[in-house]
């Protein structure tokens, strides 16, 4: 008899379920497509915040970087893609300091693993999500990526993680 | 309303008065060879594009939208690619089995398809027990997939024709099942006279009750039968690579993939014809300015339009449900839609006896 009633039971259990899946795949059906057209609505494309596009230099509006040239960028790249060309000067206190003279970042090697702007102790560089970036040669991958004539901003502390990392990397708004 | 045996009576007595009988019948039968072939091709195109934007809106996509004005033209230009591609000989098949077995499966379906009433007077095959032949031609499709699993020589295609043969084994009982169900009410199985029999009032409408279940005991019948999601158990990519038809390449392959298609449109065509009035118009008894208005819709927009709704629950059910174990599918049909169905025929002619129908 129990199993009796475990046959309906089950028969309507099973409809009832059978039919909750098939009001969420029609609520899907008509809902908004996701897909992005590329070329068609290339102005208005969401592309996330976060998403990692190339690397990018951040300058103040009078052509000043916070770029030390300390290196550590270029150390913390697996895959040498980036370059920090410096010369050492002596500065106003008759110290040697490094001062940048071509950033050098090679987007046909980038993995796009961010480490090198996790690690910057400046916030010198962040990415954008500027995607378009095909080209036809590779020597048009070659960036330099601060600007002519820019220089240093005078420092200003940063916040700092525990563990010397920034704890908020440098996002494009 | 239009009467499409106009056209072909006219068709017919022109022939006839240029040229003897024999050569008359034989000139029509070549018209309507070609044109069935033709219209078979065009409904497959259709379904085909019409089965990736559906899908694609399942899961919020937009689909194909990059040939021609909103991809309409995607799969001709599918078609043309799979038409030029190599039919690859396989070295340890059996080669004329494995070259019949997709012609098998084509020509099930075309018989089939020749039954399906598109308009008043618009049908190529029509006699007595039309239905039931209608039924018989579309499992002849079955040995087409078990000869290609057999002739392929590889375990997959076997496995998986072995599936397909306990699958449609199974479910065709349940097709004859609620089609019978139906046939007890209307007195006939002739398919012009189905139609007609709900002139005043569709089926699922007369037989209420009996009818609703039969009805979706069909449509889960029918979607077994073409093998599609959610009983796609012949071709299920993570165990059987393609099952019957992994070794099948170009338009032979092309001929498995049409046929499944249009036999989605053919199972779609019998669900209206038989439970949905075919190309009949919505009548509701008492309200004749309404029925008169919807007199006005041609017949064959009535049916392809029921037929692509039908078409379009049944890819409902394929985007939703996920896939049935071979046991949960003998299951299904042995426990639970047989003995529905036998209870349901018995209801039917209960009703019909007591004359509780509408």
């Amino acid at each position: 008899m129990n199993s009796f009633i475990r046959y309906f039971s089950d028969f309507f259990i099973a409809l009832k379920s059978l039919l909750a899946g098939m009001k969420t795949t029609l609520k899907v059906f008509f809902r908004k497509k996701t897909t992005e057209l590329y070329p068609e609505k290339r102005g208005s494309l969401h592309i996330a915040a976060q998403f990692r596009g190339r690397l990018e230099m951040i300058h103040t509006d009078d052509n000043r970087h916070h770029c030390v040239a300390c290196g550590i960028c270029q150390m913390n790249c697996p895959n040498g893609t980036i370059r920090v060309e410096s010369r050492t000067v002596t500065n106003a206190e008759g110290k040697p300091e490094k001062v940048l003279e071509a950033y050098h970042y090679d987007l046909g090697r980038c993995l796009f693993c961010e480490l090198c702007v996790r690690t910057c102790p400046h916030q010198a560089i962040r990415f954008t999500n500027k995607y378009e970036n095909a080209v036809f040669t590779r020597e048009k991958l070659l960036l330099t990526l601060n600007r002519p004539g820019s220089s240093l901003l005078p420092k200003t502390k940063t916040p700092q993680g525990p563990d010397g990392m920034n704890t908020n990397p440098a996002k494009p708004e | 309303m239009f009467d499409f045996s106009v056209v072909t009576t006219w068709i017919d007595e022109g022939l006839r008065r240029i040229m003897p009988e024999a050569g008359a019948i034989a000139v029509e039968c070549v018209i309507i060879g070609v044109l069935l072939l033709a219209v078979y091709a065009v409904f497959a195109l259709v379904l085909i594009l019409a089965e990736r934007k559906v899908c694609a809106a399942f899961q919020c996509r937009l689909g194909p939208n990059r040939v021609g004005p909103w991809g309409l033209i995607q799969t001709v230009a599918d078609m043309l690619k799979i038409i030029t591609k190599e039919i690859i000989s396989i070295r340890h098949v059996d080669r004329f089995l494995h070259n019949l077995a997709p012609f098998l499966v084509i020509i099930a379906s075309l018989l089939a398809f020749a039954c399906i009433p598109f308009a008043k007077g618009l049908q190529i095959l029509d006699f007595n027990v039309g239905i039931l032949f209608m039924i018989a031609a579309s499992s002849i499709g079955i040995v087409g997939i078990l000869l290609a699993g057999w002739s392929s020589n590889n375990k997959f295609s076997l496995i998986g024709a072995m599936r397909s043969g306990a699958q449609m084994i199974s479910y065709e009982l349940s097709i004859g099942l609620s089609i019978l169900t139906m046939v007890v009410l209307a007195g006939t199985m002739q398919i012009s006279r189905l139609v007609e029999a709900q002139g005043d009032l569709w089926f699922i409408f007369k037989g209420h009750i009996p009818a609703c279940i039969a009805f979706i005991v069909y449509l889960i019948a029918g979607t077994a039968e073409t093998n599609r999601g959610p009983f796609d158990l012949p071709e299920a990519e993570s165990e059987l690579t393609a099952g019957y038809h992994t070794e099948y390449s170009g338009m032979h392959f092309g001929f498995y993939y049409v046929a499944e298609f249009v036999n989605m449109f053919i199972v779609a065509a019998i669900a209206t014809t038989v439970f949905l009035g075919g190309w009949m118009p919505l009548h509701i008894p008492g309200l004749d300015g309404f029925n008169r208005i919807m007199d006005y819709i041609p017949s064959l927009f009535w049916f392809l339009g029921k037929s692509a709704l039908m078409v379009f629950v049944i890819m409902w059910f394929k985007w939703t449900f996920p896939r049935l174990r071979i046991d949960q599918l003998i299951h299904l049909e042995w426990k639970y839609l047989l003995p529905l169905n036998l209870v349901n025929l018995i209801a039917m002619v209960v009703i019909v006896a007591l004359g509780w129908h509408f």
